[in-house]
C-alpha cells in the first residue's frame, strides 16, 4: 500500500477529465470522482487499521518518498498517523457533499468542479505529506482556488471578501515560509533537508524554538481563525457560494490546526510549552469573543461563521493545553467541526435556494415547508451547542478535561471561561433555530417549497452518518487518534 | 572543429542571421511575412544551437570565456528572443521596417552574449555597450508617437550615465590592482576605501539596468513609451542577462568584498521590493504596471544573491527562466489588448473572461506565477531566491521579503478581479489570437506550469553552478 501519492493525483485526473469532456458530463465525473476518492479513503482507513491491529507500530505508515529537488532535499515524502486518516476521511465527506450540493450550479461549470477539485487536491496532500516543503506548497494550492470560488460564484461583497481572505492566508503562508526556512538552515549542514522525519530527529536549540513557533503558529493560526487574525472568517464563509463555504469551513480552516498540531507543537514541543499560556488565554478569547459576536447576528450565514470562530477557538485551546486529552479533544474538535459546520452551511444554501434570504427575521415556521431540511438543520444546530449524542459533545468534553487535568490557575480560568461559551452557543443556535423553524408560517410564499432533492438529502445523510458515528461511537475515533496523539505528548514530555 | 567554433557558436550564430538580413534587405524582394518567417526560423535554430552545452573555454587572451552555466544562460537568452520573435508577430508584420528592427535587436543580443561571456571588465564594458545603444533606438521605433522618442531619449541619457559610473569604477578598479582581467582581478582586490568605492560604483552601473531602487526612475517612462516588443525585450531579456552578469561577477570576481556588498544588496533588495509594489499598486497603464511589478521582481532577485555562491546563482538563473515565461505571457496578451483595440490600461482586461477565456487563463497564469503561487513555477522561483537568501541567517530580511510577496498578490489579483470577477460595461468584442501568439502562449504556459514541478531543470542547474 505505497500508492498514498494517488489521494492528491486522483483530484488532478479528475480536474484533467472535466477540462477534456464536454461541459455537460461535467458534474457526473466530479461526482463519479469524488466517490471513488472517498471509497479509495475508506479503504485506506480499513488497511491503516489492519496494519495497526497487526502490530506495526511505526509512527507513520505506508511511507513513500519521491526525491524531488534533490539539492535541496526536498522529497515527495507521504505518510499517514491516525490523525492524518481522521482528517482525509473528513475531507472525502465534505468534498463529496459538496459536490452535491453544488448539483443545481448553472454558470462557468466546468471551472467551478475544477476549482473544487483542486482545493481537494492541496487539502488531501497537505494531510498526507511528511515533508515540510511539500506541505506547504499544498497549503499553498489550496488558496488560489478559494478565492477565485468566492470572487466568481459568491454573493454580497464577494471580491471584498475574496481579496480579504486571500491576503489574509498568503500573510499566514508567509510567515510559515520564514520559519521553515529558517528551521531548515537551523540543521546541521550534512543533513539538512526539509523532510519531516530528519527535523524531527533533529531537535532545535530552545532559543531558537523560540523564535522560529511564533512565525509557525502564527501562520498556521491564521488559517484557523486564531484571534486577532479571524476577520477574513466571517467576511469569506458569508460571500462564498455554498460548497465554498462548506470547504472552508470543512477543510480549510482544519489545514490550520493541523499545521499548527503536526508542524510547530511537534517539531518544536520545549517551545509549545512555552507559549502555552498565550496559547489558551488567546483561545479562549476567540471562543468567547465568537460567540458573543454570533449572538448578534441575523444572517444565518454570518451566524455559522462567528460560530466557527469559536468553535475553532476549541482546537487552538486543546492544543494549547498540551495533555493527552487536550490535544485528542483538539483533533476531535476539527473533525466533529468540519462535519457539523459543513452540514449548517449546506442546509444554509439550501434554505436560500428556496426562500432567497439569509436573513433569520424574515424567515418562520419552515419546519412545516421543508421538514427534512429543517430537521437536518437542527442535526446541525444541536450538534453545534454539544448534545450529547452528535459529535460536538464528546469533543468538548475531551478538550475540556484536558484543561481540567491542568491544575494551575490560568488553565482553571480559561477553561470556565470556554465552558461557558457552551451557554452562550446554546442561546444563538436555539434562538436562530426556533425562529427559522418554529411557530407560524408568517410569510406566505413561504408556504409551500420545494422538497428536498436526491442531492440535498444525499449530502446532507453522508454529514449527518459522519456526525452520529462521532457522537454515538466515539471511541471508533478515539482508537484511531489516540497513538498518534500519544505520539505527540511523548515529545512533550521529552522536552 | 577549431575551439573558437565551439564556445562562440551563439555570438557566431547571431552574427550570421544578422547579415543574412542585411544581404535580403538589399534584395527587397520579400515581403514582411516571408522574412518574418525567416527569422523565426533562423532563431529557432539558434536556440537549438545555444542549447549545446560546451565544455569550459577561453578564448582571446581569457577576454573570452565559456562554460556549462554561460552556455545554459545563453540558450534561456536565445528561447526568449525566439519567443519574442514569435509572440509579436502581428506587431512585426505591420511594422514598416522590419529588417532594421531585427538588425537592432539581435546586435544588443549580440552584446549581450558577449557580456555573459566577459571575462575582463574591458571586455564587459564594451559588450555592455553595445547591449544598451540598439535599445534606445528600438525605444523609438514609433517615429510618430511622441512617447516613444521621450523614452528613446530617457533611455539613452540614463545608460551613459550609468556608463559612464561604470568607466569610473572600472578604471578605479584598475587604479588599484592595475589588471582587468576576472581571473586576476578576484585575486589582487582587498577592502579598502578606494576599492570599495570602485565596487560601489560598479554595482550602481549594473543597479541602473536592472531598474533596483533608487536607480529605477527610467524604467516606467521607457517601458510605457516602447511599442510593446520593446517594452518585453527590454523587461525580460535585458533584466536577465544583466542579473545574470550581476551574479557572476560578484560571486566569482567580487567575492572577497562579500561582507561589503552583502548588505548593500540587503537593502537594495528591500528597497526595490518595497517601492516597486507600493508604485505598482496605483498603476492603471498595464506596461508601467508591469514595469514596477518587474522592479519588484528584480527585489526578489537580489535577495537571492544574498545568499551562497552556489545557492544564488542557481537560485537567479531558475528565477529568470521562470520570469521569461510568466512576465512574456503577461506581456503577450497585454500585447494583444493594447494591438487590437488601443487599449493599453487595465480597465482593458475588465471582462475578460466573457470575451475570451483562453486569455483570461493564460493571464491568470502568468500572473499567479509571476505572484509566486504553487503551482505555477515563479512559487519555486521565489521560495528558492529567499531559500538562499535565508541563509544568512536575518530572519527580519526574509519576513519582509516575505510580506512583500503578499503586497504584491494585492495588485496581482486586481488583474484577476478584472478579468474574472466583473462586467464588461462595452459590447463584447470578441479578441482574435493569432496563431503564432496562441503558440506562443501555449509555450510559456507550459514552461509556467512544467519549469517548476519538473524539479529536475532546477537541479541541472544547481549542478552546473557550483
Amino acid at each position: 500500500m505505497t500508492a498514498l501519492w494517488l489521494l492528491p493525483a486522483i483530484p488532478v485526473i479528475i480536474s484533467a477529465a472535466i477540462l477534456l469532456l464536454p461541459e455537460r458530463m461535467t458534474k457526473a465525473v466530479s461526482l463519479v470522482g469524488a466517490t471513488v476518492q472517498f471509497l479509495a479513503i475508506i479503504l485506506l482507513t480499513l488497511c491503516f487499521l489492519s496494519e495497526r491491529s497487526d502490530g506495526d507500530q511505526s509512527v507513520f505508515l505506508f511511507q513513500q518518498r519521491i526525491e524531488w529537488f534533490s539539492s535541496w532535499k526536498i522529497g515527495l515524502h507521504f505518510g499517514v498517523d491516525g490523525i492524518s486518516i481522521a482528517m482525509i476521511l473528513l475531507t472525502a465527506a465534505v468534498v463529496t457533499a459538496g459536490i452535491l450540493v453544488s448539483w443545481n450550479l448553472k454558470q462557468q461549470q466546468k471551472e467551478f468542479f475544477i476549482l473544487l477539485q483542486l482545493l481537494a487536491a492541496g487539502a488531501y496532500g497537505f494531510f498526507i505529506s511528511l515533508d515540510i516543503f511539500t506541505m506547504f506548497c499544498f497549503l499553498e494550492i489550496a488558496v488560489i482556488p478559494k478565492y477565485m470560488l468566492i470572487g466568481i460564484w459568491g454573493s454580497g461583497k464577494k471580491t471584498y471578501s475574496a481579496n480579504k481572505l486571500a491576503l489574509m492566508l498568503m500573510s499566514g503562508s508567509a510567515l510559515i515560509l520564514v520559519g521553515i526556512l529558517f528551521m531548515y538552515y537551523q540543521l546541521p549542514v550534512e543533513s539538512r533537508s526539509f523532510d519531516f522525519i530528519t527535523m524531527a530527529a533533529h531537535p532545535l536549540p530552545l532559543n531558537i524554538q523560540l523564535v522560529i513557533f511564533p512565525f509557525i503558529f502564527i501562520g498556521f493560526g491564521i488559517f484557523t481563525a486564531i484571534f486577532p487574525f479571524h476577520t477574513w472568517v466571517p467576511d469569506g464563509h458569508s460571500s462564498a457560494p455554498t460548497a465554498g463555504s462548506m470547504f472552508l469551513a470543512g477543510i480549510s480552516m482544519k489545514l490550520g490546526g493541523f499545521g499548527c498540531l503536526r508542524v510547530a507543537t511537534t517539531l518544536m514541543p520545549e517551545a509549545a510549552q512555552y507559549y502555552s499560556i498565550p496559547i489558551v488565554v488567546i483561545a479562549a478569547i476567540a471562543i468567547l469573543y465568537g460567540a458573543f459576536a454570533t449572538m448578534m447576528q441575523t444572517d444565518l450565514k454570518y451566524i455559522n461563521a462567528y460560530s466557527s470562530i469559536s468553535h475553532c477557538g476549541f482546537v487552538l485551546l486543546g492544543i494549547g493545553f498540551l495533555n493527552h486529552s487536550g490535544i485528542n479533544g483538539a483533533v476531535f474538535q476539527m473533525v466533529s467541526h468540519g462535519l457539523m459546520t459543513a452540514l449548517f452551511f449546506a442546509v444554509i444554501g439550501m434554505i436560500y435556494e428556496r426562500t432567497h434570504t439569509r436573513k433569520v427575521s424574515e424567515m418562520s415556521g419552515l419546519m412545516k415547508s421543508v421538514p427534512f431540511i429543517s430537521a437536518i438543520m437542527f442535526i446541525a444546530g444541536l450538534c453545534s451547542l454539544g448534545l450529547p449524542g452528535l459529535s460536538g459533545f464528546p469533543a468538548e468534553m475531551t478538550v475540556f478535561m484536558g484543561g481540567w487535568a491542568r491544575s494551575e490557575t490560568v488553565y482553571r480560568v480559561v477553561t470556565i471561561a470556554a465552558c461557558m461559551s457552551i451557554v452562550i452557543t446554546a442561546v444563538y443556535i436555539l434562538r436562530a433555530i426556533g425562529t427559522v423553524m418554529m411557530g407560524p408560517i408568517k410569510n406566505n410564499s413561504f408556504a409551500v417549497l420545494d422538497k428536498a432533492a436526491w442531492n440535498e438529502k444525499w449530502a446532507a445523510l453522508i454529514l449527518v452518518t459522519g456526525i452520529l458515528i462521532m457522537g454515538i461511537l466515539p471511541y471508533l475515533l478515539y482508537s484511531l487518534v489516540n497513538p498518534a496523539t500519544g505520539e505527540i505528548i511523548k515529545k512533550l514530555s521529552k522536552g | 572543429m577549431p575551439d573558437f567554433l565551439l564556445l562562440m557558436k551563439s555570438e557566431l550564430m547571431i552574427t550570421l542571421i544578422i547579415f543574412i538580413l542585411l544581404i535580403i534587405k538589399l534584395g527587397k524582394g520579400l515581403r514582411n511575412e516571408q522574412i518574418l518567417t525567416l527569422i523565426q526560423v533562423l532563431l529557432l535554430v539558434n536556440t537549438a544551437i545555444a542549447a549545446i552545452i560546451t565544455e569550459p573555454g577561453k578564448l582571446f587572451g581569457e577576454m573570452f570565456q565559456s562554460n556549462s552555466l554561460i552556455c545554459l544562460q545563453k540558450t534561456f537568452i536565445s528561447l526568449a528572443l525566439y519567443l519574442v520573435s514569435l509572440a509579436f508577430s502581428g506587431w512585426f508584420r505591420k511594422t514598416e521596417h522590419l529588417t532594421e528592427f531585427f538588425v537592432l535587436m539581435l546586435s544588443s543580443v549580440l552584446g549581450m552574449y558577449f557580456l555573459l561571456s566577459a571575462g575582463n571588465l574591458l571586455m564587459l564594458f564594451l559588450s555592455l555597450e553595445l547591449s544598451t545603444l540598439p535599445v534606445a533606438a528600438l525605444a523609438n521605433f514609433e517615429l510618430e508617437k511622441k512617447k516613444s522618442a521621450e523614452a528613446a531619449m530617457k533611455m539613452i541619457l540614463s545608460s551613459a550615465f550609468s556608463t559612464g559610473i561604470m568607466l569610473f569604477g572600472i578604471s578605479l578598479f584598475y587604479g588599484a590592482t592595475g589588471t582587468l582581467e576576472f581571473v586576476q582581478l578576484a585575486g589582487a582586490v582587498h577592502i579598502n576605501n578606494l576599492q570599495l568605492m570602485a565596487l560601489v560604483f560598479l554595482i550602481s552601473a549594473f543597479a541602473f539596468k536592472l531598474s533596483v531602487v533608487p536607480f529605477h526612475l527610467w524604467t516606467a517612462d521607457v517601458y510605457q513609451g516602447s511599442p510593446t516588443p520593446v517594452t518585453a525585450f527590454l523587461s525580460v531579456i535585458s533584466k536577465a542577462t544583466m542579473a545574470f552578469v550581476l551574479a557572476a561577477l560578484l560571486f566569482k570576481v567580487l567575492a572577497v568584498f562579500e561582507p561589503a556588498w552583502h548588505w548593500l544588496l540587503v537593502w537594495l533588495s528591500l528597497a526595490t521590493m518595497l517601492i516597486g509594489n507600493l508604485f505598482a499598486i496605483r498603476q492603471t497603464n498595464i506596461k508601467r504596471f508591469l514595469a514596477f511589478s518587474s522592479i519588484a521582481q528584480v527585489g526578489f532577485i537580489l535577495a537571492g544573491m544574498t545568499g551562497t555562491a552556489v545557492s544564488g546563482t542557481a537560485s537567479v538563473s531558475f528565477f529568470i527562466l521562470v520570469y521569461i515565461f510568466s512576465n512574456l505571457a503577461a506581456f503577450v496578451v497585454a500585447g494583444i489588448l493594447s494591438d487590437q483595440f488601443q487599449v493599453e490600461d487595465l480597465e482593458g482586461f475588465r471582462g475578460l473572461r466573457k470575451k475570451n477565456p483562453f486569455l483570461a487563463w493564460m493571464m491568470a497564469l502568468a500572473v499567479f506565477s509571476l505572484a509566486g503561487i504553487p503551482p505555477a513555477a515563479g512559487f519555486f522561483g521565489k521560495i528558492f531566491l529567499l531559500g538562499s537568501g535565508a541563509y544568512s541567517g536575518h530572519v527580519w530580511f526574509i519576513l519582509l521579503a516575505a510580506l512583500n510577496m503578499v503586497v504584491s498578490l494585492y495588485y496581482y489579483l486586481k488583474i484577476i478581479r478584472l478579468m474574472f470577477m466583473e462586467e464588461s460595461a462595452a459590447d463584447p468584442v470578441i479578441y482574435s489570437v493569432s496563431r503564432s501568439e496562441k503558440f506562443t502562449l501555449v509555450i510559456c504556459a507550459s514552461g509556467i506550469v512544467f519549469t517548476g514541478v519538473f524539479s529536475w531543470i532546477y537541479d541541472y542547474i544547481y549542478r552546473i553552478s557550483s
